[in-house]
């Protein structure tokens, strides 16, 4: 039986994902970065900004658990003038905040919306969390989610929603991995078993270069979104 | 009328943006005002006549049908800090596109609209229980609840209380918060005859000054 008829949900448009805002013009493309403590969520919405800032308009909402450190880091490096950060507080429930409750987040992208004209693409930063965080679709269009090598190399093989469902995963510090054993090539095959044809990115952000190949995947994202919201 | 609107609506799951918020409780911890399950038990307690009381007189208003604009200046009246105030109003607007998207009503899009920074979040509250078919009571019970649930919640996280001790906290202070329903839904039954004044304004002041204090922190873990 077909549910989904058209008048159950007749303001449908106006609280969800859709490509077009309320009024009618396209809003900005929405990337969710997910993943736990210290992997480099911050360090690669950073160096987004910085590779993409002279080809797009950006903003970046975080979701600090108890600071507003992250925000105030990415501020600290400049990396976006002030007016384009802002932060979420989530009451000590990051993944409430990116997932089941997503009504403060949609309020601050809206807000960017609204406020900076035009804006390409608005980064949502989850606040360090575990294995099984992952974004609403009511609240980004995709999501990438970060590891690290030196948390051990057996967390591709755990998987977990985040792991195995987003439609990135990174994989950061490679560079570290002669230092903590990590074994790259056991921590690839494991992810593609868990993944499937979904792509993983291995990467040091701290390496010049380092975060080329996420900036392209998304910007290839964008270019794929606009085309079907035109379409 | 269904009970199953009532229980959706006050649910701590309604995304509607609450969890991220302690009703003060975060700053009293603070202070040590609130340390264990009976100075938890008290602190409700107080801001369930106080605060809860307000509210609940705001949200029954609003869903017996009186003017939600007037009411919003009315509840701007009974929150003299600006914290509170834009806490009130951003957590309407979260409200309201809860709202909006589960009971859907011309209401509710005509004070979206009329209230583009968010009406005081009972305000919309009360108008999302009108648009579900349910009574004034019924409004100013879930407001009354909402002032005692979301601080017991909030301290379970501060603390780590025992949740098991913290539901039976509010289980027993579920008497007074259905007393305290009713006289707001009475008072509210009288806005249509007295205007807005007929609506309580008990006020915390302590509430007051700590919610501005605790707005300025720069290490929390609650929003307010």
């Amino acid at each position: 039986m077909h549910l989904d008829h058209p008048v159950t949900m007749p303001h449908r448009h106006t609280y969800s994902a859709e490509p077009l805002r309320a009024d009618g013009s396209p809003r900005a493309f929405r990337v969710g970065l997910g993943g736990p403590v210290g992997s480099g969520k911050t360090a690669c919405v950073a160096a987004l900004c910085r590779t993409l800032r002279d080809r797009l308009s950006l903003a970046v909402v975080t979701n600090d658990i108890y600071t507003r450190e992250d925000a105030e880091f990415l501020l600290r490096e400049a990396v976006l003038p002030p007016e384009r950060i802002t932060a979420v507080e989530t009451g000590a429930c990051p993944h409430t905040a990116i997932r089941d409750d997503i009504s403060a987040n949609l309020e601050a992208v809206e807000h960017f919306d609204e406020t900076l004209d035009p804006l390409d693409l608005v980064l949502v930063e989850s606040g360090g969390d575990n294995l099984t965080a992952t974004f609403s679709k009511g609240l980004v269009d995709v999501q990438i989610f970060v590891i690290d090598v030196s948390s051990g190399d057996d967390i591709p093989r755990k998987g977990g929603p985040g792991i195995t469902t987003a439609d990135l995963l990174v994989v950061n510090k490679t560079d570290l991995a002669p230092y903590v054993g990590a074994d790259l090539a056991t921590m690839a095959a494991d992810a593609e078993r868990q993944r499937g044809d979904l792509p993983v990115v291995f990467t040091s952000l701290t390496s010049d270069d380092g975060i080329r190949e996420i900036a392209d995947w998304i910007t290839g994202h964008l270019a794929r979104w606009r085309a079907k919201a035109a379409a | 009328m269904s009970r199953a609107a009532l229980l959706l609506l006050a649910d701590g799951r309604f995304p509607a943006g609450g969890y991220a918020h302690s009703g003060g409780v975060e700053a009293a911890v603070a202070h040590n005002a609130v340390h264990d399950i009976h100075s938890l038990e008290a602190f409700c307690r107080g801001r369930l006549h106080t605060t809860g009381l307000t509210t609940a007189g705001l949200a029954a208003a609003a869903a017996a049908g009186c003017d939600p604009l007037l009411l919003d200046d009315a509840a701007d009246a009974r929150t003299p800090v600006p914290a509170l105030r834009a806490v009130a109003r951003k957590l309407g607007r979260q409200m309201m596109r809860a709202a909006r998207a589960t009971f859907p009503s011309a209401e509710l899009d005509r004070l979206a609209a009329e209230r583009p920074q968010g009406a005081h979040q009972p305000i919309v509250q009360g108008v999302a229980a009108r648009a579900a078919g349910l009574t004034p009571r019924d409004a100013a019970c879930a407001a009354a609840y909402e002032a005692v649930g979301g601080p017991a919640t909030a301290a379970v996280r501060l603390l780590s209380l025992d949740p098991l001790a913290a539901s039976w906290l509010l289980a027993r202070l579920s008497t007074e918060a259905d007393a305290v329903a009713a006289n707001a839904a009475g008072a509210a039954a009288r806005v249509e005859t007295e205007g807005p004044d007929a609506l309580p304004s008990a006020s915390s002041p302590l509430l007051d000054i700590t919610a501005e204090q605790h707005a300025a922190w720069t290490v929390r873990l609650f929003a307010s």
